[in-house]
This record gives C-alpha cells, structure tokens and sequence, in this order.
C-alpha cells in the first residue's frame, strides 16, 4: 500500500447498509478510524436505531416504552441517512445499492449490516391470521403489547429458545396463560443443550407454564373473522388461544443480494475472518464488508466453522473489526475473533454465556447446582473448554473466558468453593450433534438470543 | 436573556455483557436503572436531561465502565428529514 493509496482509504465514499446497532457502530468507527469521505447510512426501518434486547422484555412487560429504547449516538458522523427506505439490490461491479424507491446509491466500498428478521410462521397454517405475532422490531412490540394488554384467555409461544422463554415469562408477570410449545425435548436446546434445558424446564413449569416438549404446531385455526382461535398441536390435541407468538429462530436479510454474486442465503452472508464478504465462487469481493447478525464468518478459535451470531456484543465488535479493515491497507487488516458471549432474562433469572456452548459434546455443572437458583456450567469439545454458563452469577464469566481463550482442559480444573466435590460430565445433548440427525438446527449457528435479544444482545 | 442552543438530549446504553450487577448505578441514579428480578439491570435509555448529573455519576461509578453516554451533537436522523 503506497502513502496515497492508504490516504484515499479515508476518502471516497463508504455506505452502510443497515441502520440498526451494527450499522451505527460502524458508521461511528469509521470516523474514528479518521475516515473523512462521503457517508450514507441506508435503513429499512422509519426509526433512528434503536435497541432491539428490551423489546422482549422490559417494552412487552410495559415499563419501557419504545421512546426509551433509543440507542445513542456516542458521535457525530456527519452523514447521510436514508431511513425508512429499503435496499433492494446490489450490483458489485457498478458499486451500486439500488432502493425501493427506485434511487440507487453509488459506493467506493459497502458495509452489509442488514441483520435478520423473525422467521415467520407459514400462511398455509394459518400464518395470516388475527392474532398471530412475530417479535423482531419496535411494530412488533408495540402490536404484541396491545395484545397481551387486551387480555387473552391463553397465549400460545411457538418455540422455547430464548425469545420464546422470554416471552412467555412477560406473560406470566401479567398474569396470563402461556402455552409453550418446543420441537425438542426441552428449552433452550439448541444453545444450551438438554442437560441445561431440563433445568430451565423446571423454571418455565415453576412460573405456572404450560410447557409442551416434543411437541410442535400442526395449524394454527381461527374463527370466519380471521381471528386466531386455537392451534392443533402434533399429539392431536388442541388449545384455545387467541394470541400466538412465532419464535422459533432468524432469516438473514439477505434476499436483496439475489443476484449479486454474494455468498449469501438465510443463513446469512459469507465473510472471511477480516469482515470480507466472499462470493459464490469462494472469491473476496471487492471492497463489500460484513457485519451484525447478518454476518456468516469463520471465527478463528472455533476450528474456522462459519458462526453467525444474534448477539450485541457481536454487533458492536465486529462494526468496529469491519470500519478498520474498511479504512486500512493490506499491511493492517484485523481478524474479527471475540468470544461470543450474550445474556438472557426469564423467570425471574439473569442468565449469561461466553464461549459456544452449542458446539460442545460434553457438560458439567462446576459451581451450584441445576436444581439451584445459581448455577454454572462449563462446556467441552473433545476434551477442550468451549463455552460456559452462568446463572444468577454474573460475576464468574470472566475466569472461564480466560480459560477458553487459553484453549484449557475439559473439565476445567477450577477448585471453586461452592463447586461439587468431583467433576463428573455428561453428554451436552445438542440436538445439531446427533449423528444422521434432520435436525433444522445448524450447529454452526447457535441461535442464542435470538433476534430480540437480542437481538443484538 | 442571552440564546442557547436547547441541550443536548440524554442517552444512554448499557453493556450488559460488561455488567455485572455490581449495583452502583441503581444507587447513582435510582430512577434511571433498576433491577428486575435479583441480578438482571433494567434501565431508561432516554432519561430526562434533568437527570444528566445523576447518569454521569452512575456512568462514572460503574465497576466494569459498562455505560455509554451519547456524545453527538447532530440532530437526530429522521425519516425523509434534512440528512446532514
């Protein structure tokens, strides 16, 4: 890189694609990074960026409303915002980014931050009818609160993971009935495994939910209306319920990229551990980068598997990783290689993860205990630490991220005070894990707060 | 009566990767942040800008730096509105 071309790395003109907490992130960094060229920043939604972790807690419960949520700017990044306007295309080689509104948007270098959405539940079973929610935006808050508002004689939460969990704990708070249903045998289990799942089992069951495992929804039936009324669930049986929530995991925002040469599908878009998008044919795109949920990468301490994380710390982190290799030559690119670490709130329980507990084979409980209300467990792949979680224990992360990072022993050899006497693991019960399996569940993509948590947690 | 530009609204967000319900917030600026259930930090992202002193205090006395304050002076964006 010659002093003029690493001087025209802070000209020129970069646009962000996403307006959400990784595109803000970004756009903020990148002037930090002393970027001094033409700024755009392109977002579907009609609002400044705001934060999407609280939308399924603290704005469903009703004691934040969607005007508090807002994130801050911690900058000015003098730039262009176009929000409330969707992108609709990309063309790599003309560097454009056509809109809905029929305006294209010329770029020196893209930044793709377009995030996921609520996958939703089918039409042809009943996807269209009154009374059936998704939770993903500050609309869908707001619709599910006026809802559970109303009063329903039963809610149905379709899925158990972590939007789902936190749902249904919002409706017990209020007072109403919660029916959940879980495709496996327990929450949680796609991230956590069913060793930890049969415990927050035992939280849903304690707070009054009617928790349905191994069961899925067949339909969803409403009345000549259109209104929900009742679901017909895979054991034949059948709940009343005129409110429906759909959490069950994330689609990439991706379908604007059809077309583009990108590798890109609902799984997300494919970068390289630099934040480069990469195309169809396992080539780095010209100057197009990736970040936030939408972002599909090969994390270097987890044997190069593309993960593609709905966490905010995620989000924050690798915005700043993309804005620096976005402004800098070849001679200092970073890798983007944080732990993953994310939180969730339901039932009364503050729970945190580092590291990727989806990717284990074994578990074990290494401080409390399961059927306590705090507890911690560690996580192992062949004989290697890999992620850790704690419940009502915010304060032990720390130490076994360092364990991690340093690639430590499984079982971890701690000697905590409130440990059992003897480590003794189990078999972790990812569902991604058992051989042949059809599961849905791609192993590489731990949904852990997914969305709303999340979103960007 | 001199003129002065309208202040500066106040933001905040909170790392709660970071946190770790250490508490000095809540006793800071206790009605900007509570706990919800034993552990878990709920807080205002747009407070009154009445209560700057009190979030900055907050900020400041965070065990783990997990609060961020807004610092930009732009305009909010907005939907069609002037972009610069």
């Amino acid at each position: 890189m010659t002093a003029s071309g690493a001087a025209g790395l802070r000209s020129g003109r970069i646009v962000v694609v996403g307006a959400s907490l990784a595109g803000l992130r970004a756009a903020e960094a990148l002037r930090d990074e002393a970027f001094a060229g033409e700024l755009t920043l392109i977002g579907e939604e009609p609002h400044e960026p705001y934060d999407r972790p609280p939308l399924s807690k603290a704005v469903l419960s009703g004691r934040l409303s969607c005007d508090h949520i807002v994130l801050p700017r911690v900058r000015n990044i003098d730039a262009h915002w176009l929000l409330g306007t969707p992108a609709t295309g990309l063309d790599v080689p003309a560097r454009r980014v056509e809109l809905a509104d029929g305006r294209s948007v010329a770029y020196d270098r893209l930044l793709i931050a377009t995030g996921t959405r609520a996958r939703p539940w089918p039409v042809r079973a009943g996807g269209g009818l009154d009374g059936v929610h998704v939770l993903r935006t500050r609309e869908d808050a707001e619709r599910l609160r006026g809802a559970l508002v109303a009063g329903p004689s039963r809610v149905l939460v379709i899925g158990a993971g972590f939007t789902g969990g936190e749902v249904a704990s919002v409706c017990r708070e209020l007072g109403l009935a919660v029916t959940v249903t879980q495709r496996s045998g327990a929450p949680l289990t796609s991230a956590l495994g069913g060793v930890i799942g049969r415990a927050a089992a035992d939280w849903y069951r304690e707070a009054g939910v009617d928790l349905r495992t191994d069961t899925t929804v067949q339909a969803l039936e409403g009345d000549p209306s259109g209104r929900l009324r009742r679901a017909v669930l895979s054991d034949g049986t059948v709940v009343d319920a005129e409110v429906a929530v759909v959490a069950t995991g994330a689609l990439a925002n991706t379908e604007w990229l059809a077309g583009s040469g990108l590798a890109a599908d609902q799984r997300g878009v494919v970068s390289d551990g630099g934040c480069r998008a990469v195309t169809t044919d396992g080539r780095r795109a010209e100057d197009v980068f990736v970040a936030g949920d939408v972002a599909r990468w090969p994390h270097p301490h987890y044997f190069g598997r593309l993960l593609r994380l709905d966490h905010w710390d995620n989000a924050v982190a690798q915005a700043r990783t993309a804005a620096h290799n976005l402004v800098h030559g070849p001679g200092d690119q970073r890798v983007h290689r944080p732990l993953p670490a994310f939180w969730s709130h339901q039932f009364g329980r503050y729970l945190k993860s580092i590291g990727v507990p989806a990717l284990a084979d074994q578990v074990v409980v290494t401080q409390g205990a399961l059927d306590q209300r705090r507890f911690v467990a560690a996580y192992g792949l062949k004989g290697r630490l890999v992620g850790a979680v704690a419940v009502d224990s915010p304060r032990v992360l720390d130490g076994y991220a360092a364990l991690i990072e340093a690639r430590a022993p499984f079982p971890p050899m701690l000697g905590a005070t409130d440990g059992p006497a003897h480590l003794d693991p189990v078999d972790a019960e990812l569902p991604g894990r058992a051989a042949g399996s059809a599961s849905d569940h791609d192993p590489g993509t731990p949904s852990a707060l997914a969305s709303a948590a999340s979103a960007h947690r | 009566m001199t003129t002065q530009s309208p202040p500066q609204p106040l933001r905040l967000v909170v790392d709660l990767n970071l946190c770790q319900s250490y508490g000095q917030c809540v006793y800071a600026a206790p009605t900007v942040f509570r706990f919800h259930g034993e552990e878990s930090l709920e807080y205002d992202y747009a407070p009154d800008a009445g209560l700057r002193r009190e979030v900055e205090r907050a900020a400041a006395a965070c065990p783990v730096q997990a609060i961020t304050l807004s610092g930009a002076t732009e305009p909010a964006p907005t939907v069609g509105g002037a972009d610069r």
